[in-house]
């Protein structure tokens, strides 16, 4: 998760105090993992010494929460270049899954049986992320559909290899 | 089985011919209870379904509503008992394509003897509810498929069924509608403390009910109780 680019794009719409960056990126972006206060701060100074933030103003008390910071031009052609590129699909081809499978097969297990419990985890962990969202905000409801929808891959790929099991151990005998 | 199980199949078995669809399956259902059936296509999940709900008598096995055996009613008690208690949403909608939305759903209270007033009232309430009160007074080919499905639910509901049977109702639907589909059929489930037997192959629809059974080669698993060491409780 790119924090730096994360404040550009929010200090692009306004300036803002860093305590208040944290607030609206804890609130929007990770409501599960708010940021630290000393990753907030190393933050910003990353980003004030490649001159793509500034310093505009001080509140009266000192420290680093009370500068108010606002985009450069080259911030904004930061957080611009950052969103024209797509992030890299990740395949997760390394498969912790698929590995318990080969070895209960290897050593005489049923392979049937883990698939049914993961699949039992997983089915837990839908309906607690489909209880949150019927409750949530939008925001909640997209996060909580971007968790959904990788589980419900996972799961697909565990009926598929349900379905494999006989080729599978055959080749693995 | 629980003592305050509402709908109980227990040890099922139906064949088409010589194909076995169900092979010894059982299902309980609480009332106000969500139970999602999964299983890959040709386990015989719809053939539970039609079985707990009186639409065929299964070959072997005991099905019980309320206490009464449906599996030895009539084919005229069956349809009593359907009309009366169960609401039903499949796949494609199966609006009859002659009537409004309105009437639509107004019709299982038509067929129930209420006068056709007071029944297009109670549906368009429903159709408030469900979010199409838009599409009140258009024919069902002149909706779109999400809406379409929105007037079955409503249907299904009209009566305050005891039980719900949902087979496939996001099936046809994209991602966008058929969430929309499964909020509003679960929050008027649980307000109206319907019980729904879900079908589904989609683990994210599965996602809305309370728990999970498996249908693999025609008996059925609750995952639920599976415990870590993979034996069911």
């Amino acid at each position: 998760m790119s924090i730096g680019q994360t404040f550009l794009g929010l200090l692009e719409r306004q300036p803002r105090h860093g305590y208040d960056l944290k607030r609206v990126y804890d609130e929007r972006f990770s409501p599960d993992r708010p940021l630290h206060h000393g990753q907030v701060y190393a933050t910003l100074s990353r980003l004030l010494k490649h001159g793509l933030v500034m310093v505009d103003g001080t509140e009266p008390g000192g420290g680093p929460e009370r500068k108010r910071y606002a985009i450069t031009d080259a911030g904004i052609a930061d957080v611009h270049a950052w969103l024209e590129v797509p992030e890299k699909p990740e395949p997760y081809l390394q498969n912790v899954l698929y590995t318990k499978v080969v070895l209960a097969l290897m050593t005489g297990r049923s392979a049937e049986q883990i698939l049914d419990v993961q699949r039992t985890e997983h089915l837990r962990l839908m309906r607690d992320l489909t209880k949150r969202k019927l409750d949530g905000d939008l925001t909640e409801q997209l996060i909580c559909d971007h968790a959904l929808f990788h589980l419900e891959a996972d799961l697909r790929w565990l009926e598929l290899t349900a379905a494999r099991l006989d080729d599978l151990a055959a080749r693995v005998a | 089985m629980t003592t305050d199980a509402l709908l109980v199949g227990t040890d099922l078995h139906k064949a088409y011919g010589p194909t076995p669809a169900l092979a010894g399956a059982s299902l309980s259902l609480r009332a106000g209870e969500i139970v999602a059936v999964m299983g890959p296509s040709g386990s015989g999940k719809s053939t539970l379904l039609h079985c707990l709900a009186g639409i065929v008598a299964p070959d072997t096995g005991s099905v019980t509503y309320a206490g009464r055996a449906v599996d030895r009613m009539s084919d005229v008690e069956r349809s009593a008992l359907r009309r009366a208690d169960f609401g039903f949403i499949f796949q494609f909608g199966q609006l009859v394509p002659e009537l409004t939305c309105l009437e639509n759903v107004a019709l299982p209270l038509r067929l129930d003897g209420m006068k056709r007033r007071a029944a297009e009232a109670r549906a368009a309430d429903w159709l408030v509810q469900l979010e199409v009160s838009d599409v009140a007074h258009k024919l069902p080919g002149q909706i779109s498929g999400g809406q379409g499905q929105r007037v079955a639910v409503a249907r299904s509901l009209v009566t305050r069924p005891a039980v719900i049977f949902a087979d496939e109702p996001t099936g046809a639907l994209d991602s966008l509608n058929g969430e929309k589909v499964m909020q509003l059929l679960t929050t008027a489930a649980r307000d109206t403390r319907a019980a729904v037997v879900l079908v589904t192959h989609e683990p994210r629809v599965a996602a809305y009910a309370d728990r999970e059974v498996v249908v693999r080669d025609g008996a059925a698993r609750d995952l639920t109780r599976v415990d870590v060491a993979g034996r069911a409780a």
